[in-house]
């Protein structure tokens, strides 16, 4: 497949995983994500992999901890009110150090919410995705052939790094449409995984998954251990992509569906004249501030613009240092901001209406 | 060319551009004068549904039927009451956008017996080249079998939709026609049309003898 298909977002994201090696999905529907499950379901009896409807979300997310142990590259998907209910599995696979892949094609929230897009589970993602000290990769894409590029980095870092990553999605770009272009990767060797429970062989020592520690002294130091490895993510793993941030006096940050409507706002106020440009977070966690840092001297403002009520705010304060002002629009509750309401409020930086 | 018949019903695999066609064919037929309703009768699509256009719709004095809770933050596939009038319209033509694959005909399965009594009517099997699950004729023809099983329907005819949105070229076309062909063949359906995006239409016209050029309507919020 290195021609170019249609593809919806959610079916790109299962067929990349597909492609990435994956053969160990297991789900529980939930719009606006569903069709990613029912894409596994049709896709993985023909490969001899693995589509499994748990009966529920935490089971799902359980199996993912099970099959992951066992070395295999596995995830889950669902949407925000689904990943609330996985978040306890989520710290158990990252207090047992293994890698696994989470989807989150959010939607409107708290509680039920509703099923229209939204970004409000920023928090959650890159803040508290279940209880302890831990963290998870977090990737947003804002292009279908970014979801696809993303996963497969997304199972790579992970395996790299032994800890799961989520692909931060939302049901604009999970529902809609575009072409996109699965090319020929470099057959990489996959990374060994002397740690997983995939039977000994009479070999080695047996090996032992478990995030439970009886001695809180080993604990502290194995939590330790984690955030050194947390030190080299945020060190090496941060991805942003700028566009006419050269010369701009005022920079939009925005990330996924929010970031496509901030860049025709952009390209509406370059055309009258405004120094604008916009940054586009594609890690969340770790968060691109080694980027942002830079834009500091010869920036006046920031405006982060997203779905939600602002939960990128204080990241974008923290990486700038609370040097510059920093704005907000947005829209929640599963509405979308239009161009014409982002070039209003970047009219608004400058001072005019 | 594609027929305006009194009852046409859009059926076919997901995102092989149905809802864009049933928009086009209903503007089309308001445009030379004709009383259309355009039924939204997908259970199964969250966004880009034709209740989505209720403004574009009413502005060609278009009636809209829709499930009560389409584009809403609701999850209940739940269908209007009002559906039931689409069979006593005598004077009006009826354009149906049924939800993708089997999932989303198998509402049309409790309509069959008074769709299959009307002597106007078509059921068109529109198809994509370009999307991944049918792709090929055999596969193509898979989905529609599934789709007649759970319509417990028949189709009429087949319409080329094959297109990358935006990026289209007239050789993306040009190359879906033996495709749609091999699909013709296989399931003993004509094909009634191959739909152009229209800026492809000058291109193409000399080239296609069923050309359908159609506007690009459904598309992301973002986009021009």
């Amino acid at each position: 497949m290195s021609e170019k298909i249609l593809m919806k977002g959610n079916e790109a994201l299962g067929e990349a995983a597909i492609q990435a090696g994956c053969r160990h999905f297991f789900g529980y529907p939930i719009t606006p994500q569903t069709e990613l499950a029912a894409y596994m379901s049709k896709k993985m009896p023909k490969i001899g992999g693995t589509y499994l409807q748990a009966e529920s979300e935490i089971a799902a997310i359980n199996m993912v901890l099970g099959a992951a142990s066992a070395g295999v590259r596995a995830m889950t998907s669902s949407s925000s009110p689904g990943i609330s209910l996985k978040t306890e599995g989520i710290s158990y696979i990252a207090g047992s150090d293994v890698p696994a892949l989470i989807i989150n094609v959010q939607r409107g929230g708290p509680g039920l919410g509703g099923i229209q897009p939204s970004q409000s589970d920023y928090w959650q993602a890159t803040r508290a995705a279940g209880h302890g000290d831990f963290h998870l990769l977090v990737y947003a894409p804002s292009t279908v052939q970014e979801m696809v590029d993303l996963v497969f980095l997304a199972f790579d870092k992970g395996d790299e790094y032994r800890m799961p990553a989520m692909i931060l999605a939302d049901g604009m770009l999970g529902q809609m449409m575009e072409p996109v272009e699965f090319k020929e990767r470099e057959q990489k060797a996959p990374i060994e995984k002397p740690w997983a429970v995939n039977g000994h062989k009479n070999e080695r020592p047996h090996n032992i998954i478990n995030s439970l520690y009886l001695d809180p002294h080993e604990l502290e130091n194995l939590n330790i251990k984690r955030f050194e490895k947390y030190k080299r993510v945020i060190e090496n793993e941060q991805k942003s992509v700028e566009y006419m941030t050269q010369d701009a006096e005022y920079i939009v940050v925005a990330f996924g569906a929010s970031a496509r409507v901030a860049h025709s706002a952009v390209d509406m106020a370059r055309e009258q004249g405004i120094k604008v440009g916009l940054f586009r977070p594609v890690t969340l966690w770790p968060f691109p501030e080694k980027a942002l840092k830079t834009t500091v001297e010869s920036t006046k403002k920031y405006l982060c613009v997203e779905m939600s009520m602002g939960q990128m705010i204080d990241d974008v304060k923290l990486a700038t240092e609370c040097r510059r002002p920093v704005e907000f629009f947005g829209r929640t509750g599963g509405v979308i901001p239009t161009v014409d309401e982002v070039f209003g409020a970047i009219k608004k930086l400058g001072g005019g209406n | 060319m594609l027929k305006l018949r009194r009852f046409n019903i859009i059926c076919g695999h997901y995102g092989s551009g149905k809802t864009n066609l049933a928009l086009n064919m209903a503007l089309k037929g308001a445009l030379e004068g004709k009383k259309i309703t355009v039924v939204d009768l997908d259970t199964v699509n969250p966004y880009f549904r034709t209740a989505e256009y209720k403004s574009l719709l009413s502005e060609y004095d278009i009636e809209l039927i829709a499930p009560q809770f389409a584009a809403t933050n609701l999850d209940i596939p739940s269908l209007p009451p009002e559906i039931n009038s689409i069979f006593l319209k005598n004077d009006r033509y009826v354009i149906v956008d049924v939800g993708g694959d089997d999932a989303g005909a198998t509402v049309l399965g409790c309509f069959s017996a008074r769709i299959k009594s009307i002597d106007d009517f078509s059921l068109l099997y529109v198809i994509n080249k370009y999307r991944p699950l049918t792709q090929t004729g055999a596969e193509a023809d898979e989905i529609l079998k599934e789709i007649e099983s759970a319509s417990r329907l028949k189709a009429t005819a087949i319409v080329n939709n094959s297109h990358l949105q935006g990026i289209t070229t007239s050789e993306d076309i040009l190359s879906s026609l033996k495709y749609a062909e091999n699909v013709s063949s296989l399931t003993a359906l004509p094909i009634e049309a191959t739909v152009v995006p229209d800026f492809l239409e000058q291109e193409l016209k000399d080239k296609i003898n069923n050309l359908y050029p159609v506007k690009i309507i459904v598309k992301p919020p973002w986009a021009n």
